[in-house]
This record gives structure tokens, sequence and C-alpha cells, in this order.
């Protein structure tokens, strides 16, 4: 499903020197469903990696085949149909500003055009297993941070994407909260989703039981299929 | 299709009245800029009215030689209103002529007494002839000079009124090419501030848009809403720039026509409503749009 080819993606540095290798020469295979964690201390590529995935960033070498499909030689026009097939807990949450935690969550489907009735519904839905029901109408500036990454992951879901790409969903969040957000990945792998979780939480990758590909100065030093964290 | 363009709309709206004192800043510009696009198009008729009234003021006369019947002179009127630069030609006669002067200075004792003195009308029959532009004057005097009457002439005043005429006539091509250049800066003004205006409110969604784009929203899906707020903009200033202009035209009208008798800008308003308001329509919500299309592009690029 997801092909990785010898990616290399350097930043060139402002100053003229010394440019950042933040992936260099990476390569992995993510056949059919799979649940995969990417972990690796803070620099280490992972946040790199889910941009190239999402065609936000094009890599400096290699190739990545998204059912046989390169997805950095896609046209602009052409990039939302990809990108309605991933979706993306960012980082840094990235939640529209100026809409409410409804509408940031409901702006995919309205984009895809589904129905209101459906919207409604799924966006309902939603809202109650991420425990948002009562901060729908707010605006993200009024929300927690805990509650900025749940309406975040929440949106990441709604549209039952392909691909679900998570770039530490749990920084913010306190631990009852964590293993509910992972129950609920768990439960979307089950449901026939990939999972591509980049984390640095030990505890949440030992319990989980999964594959581990660890990342470190840019290169893959460990890909395990049970894997377990270790730095 | 249907419901996307619904979503459209309805987003566009609300992201107007989210951000009203943005939006009111920016109709509020556009106010001025249509303001302006709407005082060019009315000074337009107002200037030619007052081109045509100078226009008017000029004219030349021929003086006929004393002993020379009104006959021969009424020949030579119809000969001259047949040259195809004359607009009319007026036929005085040395009644009229003396009639005129009395009338113009019957309160200036000293020329009423030495006309008087003199005992007899002192004025010469002449044509008044007005060409349809100052410049064709020197045309039609060359034709009077080499025509088959150019005897019965005593003089034709055109030599002395020459500089006046010159110095109007390129008065009138000045002033035309001064409104010109003005009406295209202050137009290219106009629309800067107003695309300037519309980037740096759209300059406060750029993250977002970006967002847009990387959850998978199509470019129509994002830019709809802008072209939406930009029209919304657009048309409310255009309201808004209508009543301000009705209120100037229908106020200033009296004032205007104590000093011009034959402008009225509020006749000219009103004829020409339905032109003045495509004009505005077009400067409102083209700006709007076209501001907004270039303005969100930018962040469509990731």
């Amino acid at each position: 499903m997801l092909l990785i080819q010898n990616i290399t993606k350097v930043y060139p540095s402002r100053t003229g020197n010394n440019p950042t290798i933040a992936l260099d020469d990476v390569s992995f295979t993510i056949k059919g469903k799979e649940f995969v964690s990417i972990v690796g201390k803070s620099g280490a590529g992972k946040t790199t990696l889910l941009k190239l995935l999402l065609a936000e960033e094009k890599p400096s070498k290699g190739q990545i085949l998204f059912d046989d499909l390169d997805i950095h030689k896609i046209k602009t026009s052409q990039l939302p149909k990809l990108r309605q097939r991933i979706g993306t807990v960012f980082q840094d949450y990235k939640l529209f500003p100026s809409k409410t935690t409804y509408e940031n969550v409901a702006y995919i489907m309205e984009a895809m055009g589904a129905s209101e009735d459906e919207i409604q519904r799924d966006v309902s839905q939603i809202l109650d297993i991420v425990g948002l029901t009562d901060r729908a109408d707010n605006f993200p500036d009024e929300l927690s941070g805990g509650e900025k990454q749940r309406a975040a992951i929440a949106r990441a879901l709604i549209h039952r994407p392909d691909i679900i790409l998570a770039d530490e969903p749990f920084g913010n969040l306190d631990p009852y909260h964590t293993f509910d957000i992972i129950r609920l990945l768990v439960k979307i792998y089950k449901l026939d989703t990939t999972v591509i979780l980049a984390t640095h939480d030990k505890e949440v990758i030992n319990s989980l039981g999964k594959r581990v590909i660890t990342l470190d100065q840019g290169k893959v030093v460990r890909d395990e299929e049970r894997g377990r964290f270790i730095l | 299709m249907f419901i996307s363009l619904k979503r459209i709309i309805k987003t566009g709206w609300k992201g107007f009245r989210r951000n009203i004192g943005l939006s009111l800043a920016t109709i509020l510009i556009m106010v001025i800029v249509i303001c302006l696009a709407t005082l060019l198009f009315l000074l337009n008729p107002v200037s030619k009215i007052l081109i045509a009234d100078i226009k008017e003021k000029v004219d030349i006369s021929v003086y006929f030689k004393e002993d020379i019947s009104s006959e021969y002179i009424l020949e030579v009127e119809s000969e001259i209103s047949k040259i195809p630069e004359v607009k009319d030609v007026e036929y005085i006669s040395k009644d009229q002529a003396l009639e005129k002067f009395i009338e113009k200075h019957q309160d200036d004792p000293v020329l009423m007494e030495s006309l008087t003195e003199l005992g007899f009308n002192p004025f010469l029959a002449s044509l008044n002839i007005r060409a349809w532009d100052p410049s064709q004057y020197e045309q039609v005097v060359n034709l009077l000079e080499t025509s088959s009457f150019r005897n019965l002439i005593d003089k034709v005043d055109y030599y002395e009124r020459k500089p006046v005429i010159e110095k109007v006539f390129s008065m009138i091509s000045g002033l035309n090419k001064i409104g010109i250049f003005f009406s295209i800066v202050f137009a290219a003004i106009a629309v800067l501030i107003a695309f300037n205006t519309i980037r740096i409110a759209i300059y406060n969604s750029g993250e977002e848009i970006s967002i847009m784009r990387l959850v998978g929203a199509s470019n129509w899906f994002i830019r709809g809403p802008f072209l939406i707020q930009g029209i919304v903009i657009g048309f409310i200033a255009v309201l808004i720039t209508l009543l301000i202009t009705f209120g100037l035209c229908y106020g200033f009208d009296a004032r205007i026509k104590t000093i011009a008798s034959d402008i009225s800008i509020y006749s000219i308003f009103i004829s020409n409503f339905f032109f003045l308001f495509l004009i505005q329509l077009a400067t409102g919500i083209g700006l709007g749009m076209i501001s907004s299309y270039i303005a969100v592009r930018k962040y469509l690029k990731i």
C-alpha cells in the first residue's frame, strides 16, 4: 500500500553552510492494513517523514508510492483527492482558528460533499467519542491543550480515511485520555485502517505490541514486527 | 455541486460576519475607491458641458463694407452656411449692431454722448460665424478670403481674436490631457489600495488556507468563501456609495447651478443611474473578487 523508497530530505541552511539532513536514505514498506509506530528522539526525522507522506514537502531524493502512485508527482490540483484518503493529526493541531470545534471536524466532510444529515450524525458521534460534545460551539482558542488535541484527532478520523497519520497525538493528553485515544486508534485499525503513529511516548509503544520503526538522526535503525521502545 | 455552492456561500457569509470589524474596514476603503470611480465618471459629462460652453462663446465676425445691401449679405450668409466646418451664421444688420451697442453701454454717458455727437450709425453690418470647433476658424477664414465675395468684406476680426481662440483651444486640449492623466493615476492608486486592503485581510487567514489544503479541500472549495466575502464587501460598498453620491448630487445641485446654470449633476446622476450603478458594481465586486482570488492563490501552493 505504501512504499517508501530511499527517501532523503535535506534542508538547506539559511546561512549557507551545514545543510540539515532530516532523513537519510529511508526505506520501508507498509503492506495492507497495519499499525506502525515511528519512534525516535526529537529531531530524528519523524515529523519530516509524515510531511513527506502528506506531500506537504518534496523529498530531495527517493520516492513514496501510495497504491503504486508516486505522490510527489501528483499535480497540485489532484492533491486533494490523495489527501482526502489520509487523516492527519498534526503535532501543533492545526485547527482552523476561525471555526468552531463542530465546524473544524465537519469541514472535510463538507469539502468531500457529504450530505448535511451524514455530517450531523457523524460529527456528533465522533465528538461524543472524544468527549467534546459540550465544546462543539467553542472556538479553538477557547479550548484547553488536551481539548484541542482531541478535536484534531476527531477531525482526522471523521471521514474514515485509509491512512491515519498521527504526529505526537498524546503530547497534551493526561494518561486517562491518552489510553482512550489509543483504544480509539486500535479500534480504527481493526476496522481496516492503516495507522502511522509518530511518538516518543515509551509507555504507549510498549503497551501496543505492534510494529515499531525506530529513527535516529534521519536513518532507520530498527524495524521490528512486535517492537518495543528502545533508544 | 449544488451542495458545495450552498456551503461556499454559507461559509463566505459566516466569514464576513465573524470578521465584522475587518469587513467594515474593507468596506470603508472600497467606498472611497468606488466614490473616486464615480467622481471620475460624473466629472466627464460636467467637463464636456463646460468645454462646450466655452467653445460656444468663441466666434468670429465678418464685417461688410458700408455700401453693401442686406440682400447681398444674406446671399453671402447662405453661401457661408454651406461650408461644412460652419455650425451657424447669424446676420447682424447695421441697426441691430447699433441697438446692441446702446443696450450694452447705456450706462456709460461718455460713450453715449460721443455716439450722439457723431450723428450717424458708425457700425458695419456683419455676419457672426460659429465653427464646430475652435481649431476650424483658420480654415473658415481662408475660405472667406479666397471666395468670390471677398471684395465685399471690410474686415474679419479673426486676426484680432486669433490669440484668444488659440489660447482657449490649447487650454481645452491641455485640460483634457491633465484630466486623463489624473484619472489614470487616481484609478491606479484606488485599485492598489483596495487590493492591498483585501490582501492584508486575507493574510490573516493564510495559515488556515494552507491547513485546508493539507486536510484535502479542493482549491475552489477553499477559494469560494473568500470570493463570496469579496462580493459581499463590494456589494455593500456599492450600496453605500450609491447613497452618498445620490445625497451629494441632490444636495449640491442647486449650488452648482448658481455657478454654471446649464449643469445639473442631479439630472446627470439620474439619467446615468443604471450605467453608474453598473460601473460601481463592476468596480466594487470586480475589485473584491479579483483581489481575493489573487490574495488566496499564494497560500494554495502547498
